[in-house]
């Protein structure tokens, strides 16, 4: 591991008697992409806008390269070699070309290397056709383009994201992240980017820091994270949906048993007999079948209940009454082969290797 | 480019102030007077007369003579040039200033709808005009300013006996002479003027002359010097210049001579030198 | 309607024999209120900028008291200004009362809060994150006030324009602390009440006609500048 470009170390900030973040250490390595999710308010932007010395830390200390940013010279000097995308496009009211010299412009930069720059980054981006154009006649997409070429224009040592796609349509937003992540790639910049989705954050990033009530609740590479939840909130949020409480009853060559709600779940793991356990699976790794498959090589089969069948896109989410809560996630395909309806009954079977134990 | 436009907006900006403050060098002198001296026009012929003796610069300030001695006994003004002799007494007596002396005259005249709807062009006395005015309820205007002119007024009402305040036909217009005429011609009202801004007016108004003459209509203008004793600030000398200039010989005869081209008759008649 | 009549063709007279006596008062006029109000919008964006960037317990109640300000009835400005610079009262030492410097401060006085309540709303219309992008693009404090300033530009030109002719035609003040002296510090607007109480009407609407002439050129000028073609 080589040095972190930044260190964060007990930051604290407090909006009046309310701590809204907490952070007892946090960092980045150069070229990483990290991506902060979680709720709305769980203090992702927050986070986002103190890393970026746009909010001065109530208590803790913030080092870039190893240096503490302590006096506002400091600050400010930092702010020069990092910058931060909005939501909001937040343009100036004037042409595409000087909006995206704008950063350059404040540095000081000379002339013909802002000319130089602003090429560069609007053809990153798609958007040298547009540079004459005025800011305020651009589509959403076009000035988020724009708003992202003005903060690569300025080559920031640190890029920082505050949902810089929630706002626009899903056809954009697909074509922006995938120019995106080309740019990311090509450059190599580090990025910290703060999003309440977690398909955004798994096409862009490679570590993944959730956040819960102003903490970072689990910080590590994206697959562990979504397989790996350490709990319930984090499962719940990475999209974990069964959540099953119960008991050891028994332990052998990394297999153990649960006792959970009368039946017996069976997961990898070592844990100690009688222990306590809460263990989750994820709704893509339970399949459902009519009758019970000999062949299968899952551990777990339990018979069921359909409560519910939500639609999303391709695939449906089937919530199942297996004596406890269980969802189930099939493609359209299956659900029309095996004509499933609320209230059919079906076996759900997953794999030791698909339960994952959570800190309880 | 922006720079250069924040630069050149201050640039221009003192220079304005400049130019605005230069006017300052030289010697204030401030004239307290009377709206009727200004609407008149006599002081745009005598101020730059005076002004290019002494090379005093004459800050002329119009108001009723009850403000300008107003001004005086705070001593926001150096001297006066008013036409209210009892309050310019009490003035005196209390210390105000320190000398006192006979300008001119003209004579006010009471002035109404050529209708004459009280019916006092007949009348020779201005009491019995002002009780006939009274009696048949018809509307006066007055000034209603603690001006000279509104100090003659109420004089006038003492005279006559009337007890004029409140009634329905005696409204106050709190103006200066010229608007409050324009309001009495608009209203077809009576009011009393001074000669000199009716005929300066007469034009405009389709007034008529309805009462004059009468020993009680004089109206004399005195200069007065504020006392410096009091008010150190107080230009004494610019002030004792003024009274100077106005009482001497070639200045009279300018004011007996204003108005005689424009208007047909003289509208002041310089009294310098001569018994109260 | 004649007299309108003949104060139109009395207006064009001067206007056109560039009468040395109107030229005189309308380049007073002009000079004084331009001046007012370029000291007001000194005062009044700076004003604006500290109220609607800073937080501050009482801010709303400061911003009530602007907005208050901004109907602050000309006459109490020339009454208190006057009352201020009387030469025994507190500012008495400058020597300044009916001097053209006085109307400028007095109307400096009733522009400045005009000029800074329309600049409070015109920053506080920007997007609230406006500030910390600019922050975030590497700008210095007074960076980030001049974008501040450039992005609200069309409101802060309407709130020139506002305090300009709030000054230029404004009459109570300037004839209290100016005195209207002859040649000195008579204004257009000074100079049309005492012809129209001199009952020169002719004059008056002269004169009125070149307040109004005077004041739509500012504007037109000004609104230019807004409605500037702008890139596409």
């Amino acid at each position: 591991m080589s040095a972190p470009i930044l260190a964060v170390r007990a930051l604290e900030v407090w909006r009046g008697s309310i701590q809204v973040l907490a952070i007892p250490s946090f960092t980045l390595q150069p070229g990483s992409v990290t991506a902060l999710i979680g709720p709305n308010g769980s203090g992702k932007s927050t986070l986002l806008q103190t890393l970026a010395s746009l909010i001065e830390p109530t208590a803790g200390a913030i080092c870039f390269h190893g240096n503490p940013l302590q006096t506002r010279q400091e600050r400010y000097l930092y702010r020069r070699r990092v910058t931060l995308v909005f939501q909001e496009s937040l343009l100036f009211d004037a042409t595409v070309r000087s909006n995206l010299g704008a950063g350059l412009k404040l540095h000081d930069s000379p002339r013909a290397e802002r000319a130089k720059r602003v090429e560069e980054a609007a053809a990153r981006f798609g958007i040298t056709h547009l540079l004459d154009r005025s800011a305020r006649n651009l589509s959403g997409g076009e000035a988020q383009r724009t708003s992202l070429a003005r903060a690569f224009a300025l080559g920031p040592e640190i890029l920082f994201l505050d949902e810089p796609f929630s706002a626009l349509d899903p056809p954009t937003r697909e074509a922006l992240i995938d120019d995106l992540a080309r740019v990311l790639r090509e450059t190599r910049t580090t990025v910290v980017l703060a999003t309440h989705d977690q398909l955004e954050a798994m096409r862009l990033a490679d570590v993944l820091a959730v956040m819960h009530q102003g903490r970072i609740a689990q910080l590590g590479g994206v697959a562990e994270v979504i397989n790996h939840p350490v709990d319930e909130f984090v499962a719940a949020f990475v999209g974990m949906e069964t959540v099953l409480d119960g008991m050891v009853i028994a332990c052998s060559q990394g297999l153990f048993t649960a006792s959970v709600g009368g039946t017996h779940v069976q997961a990898l793991g070592e844990e100690a007999l009688g222990a306590q356990v809460r263990v989750g699976v994820r709704p893509e790794n339970v399949t459902l079948s009519l009758f019970q498959e000999t062949c299968s090589s899952a551990l777990n089969h339990f018979p069921g209940t359909i409560t519910r069948i939500v639609p999303k896109g391709p695939y449906s989410k089937v919530e199942l009454d297996c004596g406890f809560f269980l969802a189930a996630l099939v493609t359209a395909r299956s659900l029309e082969e095996l004509n499933l309806r609320e209230k059919s009954r079906v076996i759900a079977s997953f794999k030791a290797t698909a339960v994952h134990v959570l800190r309880k | 480019m922006q720079r250069n436009l924040c630069r050149s907006i201050a640039l221009t900006a003192m220079a304005t102030l400049g130019s605005v403050l230069s006017a300052q060098a030289q010697k204030n002198l401030i004239l307290a007077t009377t709206t009727s001296t200004q609407d008149t026009g006599l002081l745009d012929v005598l101020i730059p007369l005076f002004e290019q003796q002494t090379g005093y610069f004459v800050k002329t300030i119009a108001v009723g003579s009850g403000q300008a001695m107003a001004m005086g006994q705070k001593g926001e003004a150096d001297v006066l040039l008013v036409h209210s002799p009892d309050a310019e007494k009490q003035f005196m007596i209390d210390g105000f200033g320190t000398t006192r002396l006979l300008v001119m005259h003209n004579d006010f005249v009471v002035v109404g709808p050529p209708a004459d709807p009280a019916g006092i062009k007949t009348l020779k006395s201005t009491s019995a005009a002002f009780q006939k005015i009274a009696a048949s309820g018809s509307l006066f205007m007055s000034r209603g300013d603690n001006s000279g002119t509104h100090a003659k007024e109420k004089t006038l009402w003492k005279l006559a006996a009337i007890a004029q305040d409140g009634q329905a036909w005696y409204q106050q217009t709190g103006l200066g002479m010229g608007q409050t005429l324009n309001i009495a011609a608009e209203k077809k009202a009576y009011t009393l003027a001074d000669r000199g801004t009716y005929l300066a007016m007469k034009k405009t108004l389709g007034m008529a002359i309805l009462n004059e003459g009468d020993r009680s209509l004089q109206n004399v203008y005195h200069v007065i010097e504020v006392n410096a004793a009091k008010f150190p600030k107080v230009n004494a000398e610019g002030a004792k210049a003024f009274a100077a200039f106005i009482l001497a010989k070639e200045t009279q005869e300018s004011i007996g001579k204003f108005g005689i081209e424009k208007f047909g008759a003289p509208l002041f008649f310089p009294d310098a030198g001569k018994p109260e | 309607m004649g007299l309108i009549w003949e104060g139109i063709k009395e207006a064009l007279r001067l206007l056109f024999t560039l009468d040395p006596e109107v030229l005189k008062i309308t380049l007073l006029s002009l000079k004084v209120s331009v001046l007012a109000t370029l000291v007001s919008l000194f005062l009044g964006i700076g004003a604006g900028l500290l109220i609607a960037l800073n937080r501050f317990p009482g801010k709303h109640l400061i911003i009530s008291l602007v907005n208050t300000g901004m109907g602050l009835p000309p006459v109490v400005v020339g009454l208190f200004v006057t009352i201020m610079l009387w030469r025994n009262g507190p500012l008495g030492f400058f020597e300044i009362l009916y001097t053209p410097t006085a109307i400028v401060i007095a109307q400096a006085i009733i522009a400045t809060p005009i000029i800074a309540g329309i600049s409070v709303a015109a920053l506080q219309q920007l997007p609230p994150n406006l500030r910390l992008q600019i922050l975030s693009l590497g700008a210095t404090r007074r960076q980030l006030v001049w974008l501040l300033v450039q992005e609200a530009r069309l409101p802060l030109l309407a709130a020139v324009m506002a305090g300009f002719g709030g000054v230029i035609s404004e009459v109570g003040a300037s004839i209290m602390v100016g005195g209207n002296i002859k040649g000195y510090s008579r204004v257009l607007t000074t100079a049309t009440v005492m012809e129209t109480s001199k009952g020169n009407f002719d004059v008056a609407i002269a004169l009125s006609l070149i307040l109004l002439l005077l004041a739509f050129s500012v504007n037109a000028v000004l609104t230019y500048l807004q409605q500037r073609k702008r890139p596409r």
